[in-house]
Parts: structure tokens; C-alpha cells; sequence
């Protein structure tokens, strides 16, 4: 109770002067150090016994370890949180039995305790208040900040309707907002895991298989013989399941080619390297198609049964020849016959691995049809060490009335485009926000859950002029992150070590379920969102959307329905369900139908002929950096996830900034010494705010440069992050949306190297 | 019964989960580490290697650290394993300058410490050590070289392998495999 | 081109980016451990060979300053331990093949001898001294029976502190640039010739002094030829050796320790000596009290140099 009150004394507010703040209605506010007279209590309303009483039975269940899913990344490993003798975490380890991490966690997951220890968390409740034109943030309790959204989202959507609020989310807290804005009549929810991430893939493949790839993805690499990473950078990329799976592949002696104009670790791992020149990648895929149709390579009773458009597709690629992709790419001709035919050989247990974070170039729902379509010669769908069925296991809802019918879907955000998107187009909501004389504007509130949309979405200034458009912006988030100062209420999560939430249940090989079970009660002020999401329900007389008393209600009542219970799964962690559908793989001869309007596998895509893209992918030249710039390119390192982690102590211990990777013979041109801190400026003259350390290194191309997103943080409260590295997204000002599903191609940028103020990074810091 | 480790250059991703483990596992205070990845690149673009090793004390057979420490706090406990006995360590940072692979740190409370092969809180409980267990490729492998089914003796016999500078007499046993 | 990193971003202190164990502390506790052997030496020698009148002030009066300088020492290393509360741990076990610990010894043998060995002597600086207890001036008279025991004991163990000094950095094999057999005897010369610097910085006898700077000079001949030797060593031997004389042969160290060390700390003292012998009038202080600064450098910089350098893997 002390540190409690300490910790809302010393929490203090102050104005950030460096972010233009003459034009703009919501002034950036950065959470500052202690300064005498700009404390505000928090308001008297707060119910400390609510806090307090909540939690109190859980003491009592917590034994020696605790079941939750992780929450460091999306890949969701099931572990177990175990407590040292003073009841603090001590570590987390996987659990043996999830098939997403199988009893390991990746360094995120291990680290994940300090996703919980930080310091530097949100504390308590704020709200936005501005006194002699000067905004500033007022520590307040939970009531008058959740009456406070629950009044405002009233009296604007009076005026607007129920749809004017989207929910931005990403993350677990996203089922328990969803349901409130469901109830309370917008269905406008969105990630930016999609337009931001899978979405190509999940476009390219359902025009080409009728399914999606799904996460964890169905990859059945632990049995493959051949894996094609195409920029997939498994090994940096710390995806549980993925990087363990290739590990048993190398064991087994798979074959791994590797498609990076990086020497990715995987790279290093791969029999073959093709260093690809960025952006040209269709062309190589395209030669490869040619490849295997030119020399019969493919799976000919696997197409015939299952595939539609294939004399099409092969009359098309006849001109893209080894030859012709070698122009282009610069990968030796004799290099791509031989890798399609280690492809070829291998298959069908072979992966053309369809990657995750693709939006690249803006034709990328094209090139991950060009992935599908190799896949679907060689016929690995659907095979052992291709891509296996995957299966979830069924959890009924906990029952409900019927969720309101809105006057508009989110699509109506972006008439007339991305029809074949499958999520929303967070990108879409953003424009949509910002009101043109051709568009009503239909968004004037949003709550965004656990994802930072200054780092996530590129385009920084575009989606500042959207917020800039809104009347009530709601952040939700555990963390000061950048995405806070714009807010109008923040509202401080708990870490997902303190909190239940709905059950894990994604698609694996095997059905399965897993459980979050609260380890230790919530820290200073911060609740879970799911006690958040109910409240404001209630607030705002929806609170027969949320029937039950709590989460252990909730889960209790969902885990009876499937023959299981919360003191099961306490127990146990994670539960396995027999599969009750299609097997793994298709039977050989096996008659499937395709959920594609022609029932077959397409190679030739009606949908996209019918939106009127090109039904078979072609090769389009992108643009290329001019005399002195390099492409900005940008990856992940494997013990970081994005800007979540930039500030948790354990894994800044490992990595507290992120590098600038250029090769030597750059470096030379420049005089650039090892270790030295440059600035980077864009084509568009935009210039990032603090410097980045060089690394020389051979391991990227001459015509690029390379980073790990996530870094370059600019809220002083983040003690740690603030002011280390560069963020890349404030640097990707040109963004080249796929035409087909509205996907964010970030790859198009280039930079330049600035050297006026090397040590402003160091300097910021002081 | 001689305990070894093998780890495995060609499945290291350089993850470092091995690092955290070990902190969290034993509490190793943040800002210090018993455990560390080296990435080696070597060659010229397009043509490269890259080797990852997780590294640690080498629990060497042969270790000046043991020798050198003048309190006997450093000591072979139970299959060969190195420790340091911090109630009887002075802190004179002798072993740390003896070591020629950096294996030790002075910890903040004064003491000398290091890699464990994680003996007392795990491997004497029939567990392998916190890095061993957690590493998500699997490319570490613990166990007692004097027993030919243990992990270690199995992969060392199949694969080539190296230790970290043979030539200053240390006698490591920790193992990469290349 | 070749890049080594630690990707785990390994940042041990003290560790990392290079060793920083041992500061000021080990250093100093090794020069004034070799300083005070040298004297101690010195006095002991002299009276074994029953030269007490022909050089008094290295006989009975630097011996004085012996248990100061071997207390500043002893104070140094305490200062340096890590986790001082420990510290009489070092005086549980010996162990003879740590040289900590046989060094630590061998300081707790010759600290007494030096005390007895003033005690011997007090009355040559206070001659009104009285020693108070019957059974202190019993012990004193059996300490002057046995004088010459004490100055063979005092010659053995200053000669084994003044090697020891150099033995706690050579018997580290995991620091390329101290693991020389050379550092050994050169650490004790380097005492003697400090020593003998001292001495002639003390003396007002024109004859004691002479024959100390004689002394001395041959010191530094001999220092100069190890250090040739060793460096003669280092090159012709593997890689890592290389790398640590390169720390001297163009490195960070080079203008440091040719500057400091072999110009002020040997060459020109050397000169200097040589034409004060010769009969040039200068002031007496310069060449003894550059002696005295070389060596203290000369140990800061093995100190330091030593745990720059490593083992390349
Ligand atoms: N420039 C650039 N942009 C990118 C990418 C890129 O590589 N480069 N990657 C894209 C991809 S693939 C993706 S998937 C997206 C990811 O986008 P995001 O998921 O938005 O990524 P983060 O930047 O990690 O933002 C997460 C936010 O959630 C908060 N948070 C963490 N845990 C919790 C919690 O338990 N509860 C709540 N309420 N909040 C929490 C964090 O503090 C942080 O502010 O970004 C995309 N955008
Ligand atoms: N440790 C860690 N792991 C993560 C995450 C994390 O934040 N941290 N995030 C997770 C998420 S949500 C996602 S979406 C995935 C993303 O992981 P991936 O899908 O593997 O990511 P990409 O951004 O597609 O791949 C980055 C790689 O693409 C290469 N590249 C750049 N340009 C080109 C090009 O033109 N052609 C080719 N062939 N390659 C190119 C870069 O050099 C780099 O190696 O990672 C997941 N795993
Ligand atoms: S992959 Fe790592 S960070 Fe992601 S959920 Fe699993 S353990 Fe957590
Ligand atoms: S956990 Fe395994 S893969 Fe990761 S760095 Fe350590 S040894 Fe390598
Ligand atoms: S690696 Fe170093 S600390 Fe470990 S036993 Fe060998 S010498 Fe001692
Ligand atoms: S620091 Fe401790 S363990 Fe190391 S040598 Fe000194 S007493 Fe022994
Ligand atoms: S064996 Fe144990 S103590 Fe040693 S590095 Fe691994 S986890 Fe740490
Ligand atoms: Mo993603």
C-alpha cells in the first residue's frame, strides 16, 4: 500500500516540447521525471478493497507453479510460472506438453519476467487535461476513468452511431474489448497482424488452396526434406515452434535453401545461399515455376486431381526463364535449376515456407500466390513434410444475447477495395479516420489494446493526422509506449504473469487448449483487461454481454462444457483433444474439394481475375534506391518482439539498441568506423530523431542496410529504451499498399547516412 | 564420473535463451552473466561462414582458476565440476585472471562466481542444467562422459568437435561441435 | 573480413569490454612489496658479510620504513579483495600452488623480520630507547644472539618476495603478456634496483651512496637486457605472444611503457649515474627518484597491459 501510493506520487506529468504541438488538438504528452506542482492525486473514487479483494483467493490457489500461455509474442507457448521463496517470479519454463513450445520458450518467453518486473510500467489510471492550453495527464481511479470513457463514448456515438468506434488490438486483451464494442455495436476491430503482416499470405494462399496458413503455421517442417525460406528468417525470427521444428530438420538432414539479400542466421544454416538483390524475388519464383514445368518437376497425379489453370500457368511462365530471372535477381541460373531440383527431388515433403511478415513491395498477396502455386507443383499441401490440416479444438461460447447488427461493417472503411481481405485493414480504419470531402468520416473513437501504432503502422504522420481527427482515444497498455501520449485515457494492464484470460486454442496437429492462470496478483494500480472491458460494459448498460462474475466463472463453465475444468487446467496447463475431422495429410488419391470457387487447387485465381488483378502473378520491377542511398531493410532480433520488449530489463541485458548493419565496402565510402553513431535520413528528407550504432558487416548486401525494428523509443519513461537505436518505422514514410487486400509494403525506402550530430543519441540520453 | 557439455555450432541460432535461462534459473543478478553467444563471420560477401557457440566455464580438468585460488574456495566438486565456495572466496579476483576464457565475474555481493553446470539445483536432482534444458534448437548436450549412453558420450562420438583453446593446457570440457 | 561478436551482449564488470580485476591496488602492493625486499635484502647481505659499518644507512636505517611500506601493501591487497570480510580466509590453508597464497605467506614471515629487524636497530635512531618489559628485552637480546639466523632468514625470503611479486603475474598462463619465466627475475631486479635507489636517496655517506648507484646501475643493465629477452621471447613464440609484445611494438602500450618505463625509469637514470660516477656535479635526487617512478610504472603498466591481453578463439 505504501510503494502503492508512492509510486501515483512520483507519478508526474509534464509537457513534451519537441513534438509540433502549434497545430495539433491532442498534444504528445511525455510521462516524465518528478516535478513539484504537477501532481495530481488520483481521484478519491477508487475502490482500493475492489483491487485488493479480487485477488485475494488467488494467494491461496497459487501453488509452486502456475499455468499461463505466453504473452512475449503470438506464438502463445503454454508454460509455467514458478515463484521464489519471497513469492516473487523467479522464472517461467515451457510446458512439456504444449506443442507450441514442447516444455521450452524461446529467450522472449524466458525473459518474459520482466514483462513483469519493469519498473517503468504504467501504474495507474490517466486522463487527459488541458490547463492554460497546456495538456497534461491527471492520475485518476478506476471508476472516474472507466465513467469518464463510458460518458464520452455515449455522447459521441449519439452523434455519430455506435460504428464511429473501432478497436485497434493486438493481443489477448482484444476478445474481452471485442465483445464490448460487439455489444456495443461496431464490429470494427482490427490488428495489425494483418495489413501490416500475414495478410498477403493468408490472401495468396486462400485464392490459391481455399485455406489459410494460420498460426502457428502449418508447416510440417520437422518431417520436411527440403525447406525454402524466402527472407523467412527463422533463427532471428524466434517463432517456437518454427525455429525447433528446422533444428529436428537439419537433424534429420533436410535440405535448406535460404532466399536473403542478408546473411541470415538461417542463412548460415541453409546448403544453399541465394543472395538475392531485394525486391526481385518474383522473378525468381516465377523461373522456378518455369523450372519444374519445363523439366516435368512437379507432382503430375497431384495436379491433374487437384489442380485448376495448370496449361494456363504453364504457357505463362514459359518466358521466365533461369535466364531471364538472373537480369534480374542476380542469382546464377544454374544455382535455380539446381535448387528447384533439390526441391523437386525432395518433394512432396517440401516447403516453399509462404514466411510471415510479408508486406514488402506492394505485390505481395502476387508473390505469395507465387509460393503457393510452387507448393501446389510439388504437391505439398496436404502432405507429410509440406503443409499438414490443421485442426482446433471446439470451445463453446459462454452464451450471450445476440450481438447488436451494426448499420455499417468496417468494410464500408474502405469501399470498394481489398474485397479479398479476410481481416480487417487496420490501414483502412486509419485513412478512414481522417476526413476527406469525398468521405464521410466514419471513425471518431477508438481503444487500442496492446499495440503500439507508432511503431506498427508505417506512415508515423499518417496516422498521427487520424488521431488528430479523433474525440476520444482510448490506450490500453502495460507499458508507457509511445502510442500513450496521444491518448486521452490510459488505462495500465497488468501483465499477462498477473491475469487469466480467454483460453488458448489455436490450430495445431494435434486439437489443444491452454490456460492463463494469474501467478501473482496485479502490480501498483493495473488491472486486466478483461475486468476492464467488463466494467465499461456495465457502465455503459451492456452488461448482460458479460454474464459472468468473473474469469474463473467464464473459463470454469466453458472448461465443464468440454469435459474439462479450471481446476484441470490448473493443474495441467495445456489439454489435448482427439482430431475430429479430416487426418494430418491427404490419403493418397484422396478426393478433396478446395474451398475455392473452383473447388481445385487454383493456379490460375478466379477470385483475383474476378477483382481484376492478374489471375497468374507477374514479375514488376520495383524502384531502386538513388546515387548515395541504400535500401532500408529491417528484420527481427531473436530476443526482442518489436518495440514490446525494448524495455524489459532482462532482455535489454542482452540487446539494449538495435545496430545499423552495413557492408564494408559502404563503409568505406563513407568512412564509417565501426561502433560510431550516424543519423538516417529517407528519401522523403525525413530524418530519424536519435542515432544508431554501425555495425560493418559482410553479412549484408552493398545496396542496402539493415536493422531490427523495435528500438529508437522516444517516451523518457522508458528508462531503458528511450533514445537506444533507430526506429525503422519512422523512417518507412513511402508505403506501397497491395492493391488486392490493402497490405502496408514497407520495404520501398532508402536511406541515407547523416553525420552533424553523431553523439545526439548519447546526448538525448542525458 | 566426469560431467560434460556439447554444444552444437551448426543448430545454435545465437538466441541467447541459453543466457536467460541461466539468469532466471539462478538468479544471476541482471547486468551479469555465467553463460554468453559468440558469433564468428568469416569470408567476404557472398561467400560466408558463421559459427555460434554458447559459451561458459569449460569446468576444465586441468583449471588454473582451481589452482591459482589461494583460499581454496575454488574447488572439483562431484564429476569434475568447478565451484567456487563463496563463504570461503576473498574476492581477490586471482581465478578470474587465471581463466583464460573469462568464465568468472565478480559478483555484487563480493563473491567470485560462474557457471555451475547448474550441479546442486538441477543436475543433482536428475534435471539437466537450466541452458541445457530451455535451448529451443536442442543443440546442447549434458551428461557424464565415463558413462557411454549418457547425451554427450553419444554425440561426441558420432560428430567432430573442438574445444576452446586446447593449446593453454586447460583441458576444457565443454565441447563444440563442427 | 572477419567479425567476431557477442551477440548475447555479454557486459560482465570488471570482464568486459577487457579485464579491469586489478587497478591501482595489485600494482602498488607488488612494488612496495619488491621495494621492501630489496631493501630488506640489501640490510641482511650487508651484515651477513659484516659490512654494517661500511654501509650503515642500508643496514640499520631503510629498514625502517620496511613494515610501512609492507603494511601499505598488505592494506593495498585488502582494499582490493572483493569481498573483505573473507579475508582471513587467505590464512586458513596454504596452498603452494597459488602464488596469492604462498605470497601472502611469505609477507606474513618477512612483515615480523622486519619488525624484529628495527627492533634491532631502534636504538640507532632513538639511542634513548628503553624497552619497557623484562620480557621484551629478553627477546630482544635472543633476537641479537641470533642476528646473523635473522639476516639469513631476511636474504632467503626478501629474495623470495622480491621473485614473487613477479610470479603472481607469470604464473598466469591465461594472460599471454605475463606468462614469461622472465617476469620473475625481472620483478626482483626491479626491486633490488628500487631499493638500491631508495638507499642512495637516503645516504649521505659519499661512499655508501657510490657504491649503491654502482649497484644500481648494473640493475638496470641487467632489467634492460631481461626486458630485450623477453620481448625476444614473445616474438619468437606463438601468435598470442605476438599480440601481446605488439601491445608494446606499436599497441596502446608503446608510448607509455617506452616513455615511462625504459627512457625516464632506466635509460636516463642509467646515464645520469654514469656521469655522477664519472664526477659531474647534479643534483643526487633525479636519478633514484626516476628509478623509483619507472618501477612503479613499470608495474602498473605489466598490471594493466597483462589484462588486455588474451587468447584469440
Ligand atoms: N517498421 C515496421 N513496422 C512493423 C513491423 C516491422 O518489422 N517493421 N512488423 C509488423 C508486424 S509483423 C507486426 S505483427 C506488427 C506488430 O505490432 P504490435 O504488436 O503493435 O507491436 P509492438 O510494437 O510490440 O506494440 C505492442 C504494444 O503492446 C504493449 N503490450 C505488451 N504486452 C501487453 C499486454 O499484456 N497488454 C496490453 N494491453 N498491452 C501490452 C506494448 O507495451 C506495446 O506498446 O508490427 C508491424 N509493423
Ligand atoms: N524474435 C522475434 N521473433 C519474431 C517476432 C519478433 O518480434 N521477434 N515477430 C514475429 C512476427 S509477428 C512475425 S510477422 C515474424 C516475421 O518474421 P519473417 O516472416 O521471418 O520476417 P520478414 O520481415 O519477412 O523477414 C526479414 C528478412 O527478410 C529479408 N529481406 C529483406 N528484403 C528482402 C527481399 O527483398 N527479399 C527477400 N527474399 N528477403 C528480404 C531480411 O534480410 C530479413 O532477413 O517474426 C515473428 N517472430
Ligand atoms: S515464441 Fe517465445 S515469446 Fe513467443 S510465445 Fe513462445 S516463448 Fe513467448
Ligand atoms: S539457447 Fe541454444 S540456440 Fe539459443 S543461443 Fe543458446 S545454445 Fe544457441
Ligand atoms: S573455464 Fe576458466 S573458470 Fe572454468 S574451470 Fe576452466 S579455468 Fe576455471
Ligand atoms: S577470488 Fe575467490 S575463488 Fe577466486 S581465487 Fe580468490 S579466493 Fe579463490
Ligand atoms: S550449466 Fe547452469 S550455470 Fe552453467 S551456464 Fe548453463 S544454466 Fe548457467
Ligand atoms: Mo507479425
Amino acid at each position: 500500500m505504501i510503494s502503492h501510493i508512492a509510486s501515483i506520487c512520483s507519478f508526474l506529468i509534464e509537457i513534451n516540447n519537441t513534438v509540433d504541438m502549434t497545430t495539433t488538438r491532442r498534444q504528445f504528452i511525455k510521462l516524465g521525471a518528478l516535478s513539484a506542482g504537477s501532481v495530481t492525486l488520483a481521484g478519491s473514487s477508487f475502490n482500493w478493497t475492489t483491487a485488493s479483494s479480487l485477488f485475494e483467493n488467488q494467494k491461496s490457489v497459487a501453488s509452486d507453479r502456475t499455468p499461463t500461455y505466453c504473452e512475449v509474442c503470438f506464438w502463445q507457448c503454454a508454460g509455467w510460472v514458478y515463484k521464489d521463496e519471497n513469492g516473487e517470479i523467479q522464472k517461467i519454463i515451457g510446458n512439456d506438453d504444449d506443442p507450441h513450445c514442447n516444455g521450452r520458450f524461446c529467450p522472449r518467453g524466458t525473459g518474459g519476467v520482466g514483462q513483469y518486473s519493469d519498473t517503468d510500467r504504467l501504474k495507474t489510471p490517466m486522463i487527459r487535461t488541458r490547463t492554460d492550453g497546456v495538456d497534461s495527464f491527471r492520475e485518476v481511479g478506476w471508476d472516474e476513468a472507466l465513467d469518464y470513457i463510458a460518458d464520452r463514448m455515449k455522447e459521441i456515438s449519439s452523434k455519430y452511431g455506435p460504428e464511429c468506434v473501432a478497436l485497434f488490438t493486438h493481443g489477448s486483451g482484444g476478445s474481452h474489448f471485442g465483445q464490448m464494442l460487439k455489444a456495443f455495436g461496431s464490429q470494427s476491430v482490427t490488428a495489425p497482424s494483418f495489413a501490416q503482416c500475414r495478410g498477403p499470405r493468408e490472401v495468396g494462399f486462400l485464392t490459391t488452396f481455399g485455406d489459410i496458413i494460420y498460426s502457428p503455421e502449418r508447416t510440417d517442417i520437422r518431417d520436411t526434406r527440403c525447406l525454402v525460406l524466402i527472407g523467412s528468417h527463422i533463427g532471428e525470427n524466434m517463432h517456437n515452434g518454427q525455429i525447433q521444428e528446422m533444428s529436428d530438420a537439419i537433424d534429420k538432414g533436410a535440405t535448406i535453401i535460404t532466399v536473403d539479400p542478408r546473411f541470415s542466421t538461417a542463412a548460415s544454416k541453409s546448403k544453399y545461399w541465394l543472395p538475392i538483390k531485394p525486391s526481385t524475388d518474383m522473378a525468381l519464383l516465377l523461373s522456378w515455376m518455369n523450372v519444374l514445368i519445363e523439366n516435368g518437376w512437379y507432382d503430375k497425379d497431384y495436379i491433374a486431381r487437384y489442380a485448376h489453370g495448370f496449361e494456363e500457368l504453364k504457357e505463362h511462365v514459359k518466358k521466365y526463364t533461369p535466364e531471364w530471372a538472373y537480369g534480374i535477381t542476380t542469382i546464377d541460373p544454374n544455382i535455380i535449376r539446381r535448387t528447384a531440383k533439390e526441391m523437386f527431388d525432395a518433394s512432396p515433403a517440401v516447403i516453399i515456407h509462404p514466411g510471415r511478415h510479408v508486406t514488402w513491395y506492394g505485390d505481395d498477396t502476387q508473390r505469395l500466390r507465387a509460393v503457393a502455386i510452387l507448393n501446389a507443383l510439388l504437391g505439398s499441401w496436404g502432405r507429410r513434410g509440406g503443409f499438414y490440416n490443421p485442426e482446433k479444438a471446439k470451445v463453446p461460447e459462454f452464451p450471450v444475447p445476440a450481438f447488436p447488427i451494426p448499420k455499417h461493417l468496417p468494410t464500408e472503411a474502405y469501399k470498394g477495395k481489398y474485397k479479398l481481405a479476410n481481416e480487417v485493414v487496420s490501414n483502412g480504419i486509419c485513412d478512414a479516420t481522417i476526413p476527406t470531402p469525398d468521405k464521410n468520416c466514419s471513425y471518431k473513437i477508438w481503444i487500442v489494446n496492446g499495440t503500439n501504432l507508432l511503431a506498427a503502422l508505417p506512415d508515423q504522420e499518417q496516422t498521427k493526422r487520424a488521431i488528430e481527427a479523433l474525440e476520444l482515444l482510448v490506450v490500453v497498455d502495460t507499458m508507457p509506449a509511445e502510442i500513450t501520449g496521444f491518448a486521452d485515457v490510459i488505462l495500465p494492464e497488468c501483465s499477462y504473469l498477473e491475469r487469466y484470460d480467454m483460453l488458448r486454442k489455436s490450430p495445431h496437429r494435434e486439437p489443444n487448449i491452454a490456460i492463463r492462470v494469474p501467478a501473482v496478483s496485479p502490480k501498483y494500480n493495473s488491472m486486466p483487461a478483461d475486468w476492464m472491458a467488463k466494467k465499461l460494459a456495465e457502465k455503459l448498460g451492456l452488461g448482460a454481454w458479460f454474464p459472468w462474475k468473473d474469469m474463473e466463472e467464464h473459463l470454469d463453465w466453458q472448461l465443464k462444457e468440454i469435459g474439462s475444468s479450471l481446476e484441470e487446467m490448473k493443474r495441467i496447463g495445456v489439454k489435448k483433444f482427439p482430431r475430429m475431422h479430416d487426418n494430418l495429410y491427404f490419403a493418397p488419391g484422396e478426393d478433396v474439394t478446395f474451398n475455392t470457387n473452383t473447388g481445385k487447387i487454383e493456379l490460375y485465381s478466379t477470385d483475383m481475375e474476378a477483382e481484376g488483378f492478374d489471375p497468374m502473378p507477374v514479375y514488376t520491377a520495383h524502384e531502386e534506391p538513388p546515387e548515395g542511398f541504400y535500401r532500408l531493410i529491417y528484420g527481427r532480433a531473436p530476443m526482442h518482439t518489436f518495440s514490446r520488449t525494448a524495455n524489459n530489463p532482462n532482455l535489454t541485458d542482452l540487446m539494449d539498441e538495435n545496430t545499423l548493419w552495413v557492408n564494408p565496402k559502404v563503409a568505406k565510402i563513407w568512412g564509417l568506423k565501426a561502433g560510431q553513431y550516424v543519423k538516417l535520413k529517407n528519401q522523403d528528407e525525413k530524418t530519424s530523431s536519435f542515432s544508431i550504432k554501425v555495425r560493418i558487416t559482410e553479412r549484408i548486401r552493398w545496396d542496402s542496410v539493415y536493422m531490427v525494428h523495435g528500438f529508437g523509443h522516444n517516451n523518457k519513461k522508458l528508462s531503458r529504451a528511450y533514445g537506444r537505436g533507430i526506429n525503422d518505422t519512422e523512417l518507412i514514410t513511402r508505403v506501397k499498399v497491395d492493391p488486392v487486400m490493402g497490405g502496408t509494403g514497407m520495404r520501398g525506402n532508402f536511406v541515407t547516412f547523416v553525420f552533424e550530430n553523431e553523439k545526439a543519441g548519447k546526448e538525448a540520453e542525458s | 564420473m566426469r560431467y560434460a557439455m556439447a554444444v552444437d555450432t551448426k543448430k545454435c541460432v545465437g538466441c541467447s535463451d541459453c543466457v536467460v535461462a541461466c539468469q532466471t534459473e539462478n538468479k544471476v543478478p541482471i547486468g551479469y552473466c555465467r553463460d554468453w553467444v559468440v558469433e564468428v563471420t568469416d569470408g567476404t560477401y557472398p561467400q560466408l561462414e558463421i559459427e555460434i557457440r554458447s559459451e561458459r566455464c569449460n569446468h576444465c580438468d586441468n583449471s588454473p582458476c582451481v589452482r591459482c585460488c589461494p583460499t581454496g574456495a575454488s574447488h572439483y566438486a562431484e564429476g569434475g565440476i568447478v565451484l567456487v565456495t563463496p563463504e570461503k572466496c576473498i574476492g581477490c579476483g586471482a581465478c578470474i585472471a587465471s581463466c583464460p576464457y573469462d568464465a568468472r565475474y565478480p559478483h555484487p555481493d563480493g563473491y567470485v562466481d560462474k557457471c555451475t553446470f547448474c550441479l546442486e539445483n538441477r543436475v543433482k536432482k536428475g534435471l539437466d542444467p537450466a541452458c541445457v534444458s530451455v535451448c529451443p534448437t536442442k543443440c546442447m548436450y549434458f551428461g557424464d562422459l565415463d558413462d557411454p549412453n549418457s547425451p554427450v558420450s553419444i554425440v561426441l562420438k558420432k560428430r567432430k568437435w573442438k574445444t576452446l583453446i586446447p593449446e593453454a593446457g586447460t583441458m576444457p570440457q565443454l565441447y563444440f561441435l563442427i | 573480413m572477419k567479425e567476431e561478436l557477442i551477440v548475447s551482449g555479454r557486459m560482465n564488470h570488471l570482464i568486459d569490454p577487457y579485464l579491469q580485476i586489478w587497478h591501482w591496488h595489485i600494482p602498488l602492493y607488488l612494488f612496495l612489496g619488491g621495494l621492501a625486499a630489496g631493501i630488506l635484502f640489501f640490510a641482511a647481505l650487508n651484515t651477513i658479510l659484516g659490512r654494517e659499518e661500511k654501509y650503515p644507512v642500508s643496514v640499520k636505517i631503510t629498514p625502517f620504513i620496511t613494515p610501512i611500506l609492507l603494511i601499505a601493501g598488505l592494506l593495498a591487497l585488502f582494499l582490493d579483495l572483493n569481498h573483505k570480510l573473507y579475508f582471513w580466509r587467505l590464512y586458513t590453508v596454504i596452498r603452494l600452488q597459488s602464488p596469492m597464497s604462498w605470497g601472502a605467506w611469505t609477507l606474513m614471515i618477512v612483515t615480523p623480520l622486519a619488525f624484529i629487524w628495527c627492533a634491532l636497530n631502534i636504538k640507532e635512531i632513538y639511542p634513548k630507547w628503553n624497552w619497557k618489559y623484562k620480557f621484551l628485552i629478553d627477546l630482544e637480546s635472543f633476537f641479537r644472539k641470533n642476528k646473523t639466523v635473522i639476516a639469513w632468514l631476511l636474504v632467503i625470503y626478501s629474495l623470495i618476495l622480491g621473485v614473487y611479486t613477479g610470479i603472481l603475474f607469470s604464473a598466469f598462463n591465461a594472460r599471454p603478456l605475463w606468462n614469461t619465466s622472465i617476469l620473475g627475475p625481472l620483478f626482483l631486479t626491479s626491486g633490488l634496483s628500487t631499493a638500491a635507489a631508495v638507499i642512495v636517496l637516503m645516504s649521505k655517506k659519499h661512499l655508501e651512496r657510490h657504491y649503491f648507484a654502482r649497484i644500481d646501475l648494473m640493475l638496470i643493465g641487467i632489467e634492460l637486457f631481461l626486458i630485450i629477452h623477453m620481448f625476444m621471447g614473445f616474438l619468437a613464440s606463438t601468435q598470442v605472444h605476438i599480440e601481446a609484445a605488439n601491445l608494446f611494438l606499436g599497441g596502446p602500450y608503446t608510448t607509455p611503457f617506452w616513455l615511462f618505463v625504459v627512457a625516464l625509469g632506466l635509460v636516463i637514470p642509467a646515464i645520469l649515474e654514469i656521469l655522477e660516477l664519472r664526477g659531474f656535479k647534479m643534483p643526487v635526487w633525479i636519478a633514484p627518484v626516476l628509478v623509483l617512478f619507472g618501477g612503479l610504472m613499470f608495474r602498473f603498466i605489466i598490471a594493466n597491459a597483462g589484462q588486455a591481453s588474451r587468447w584469440l578463439y
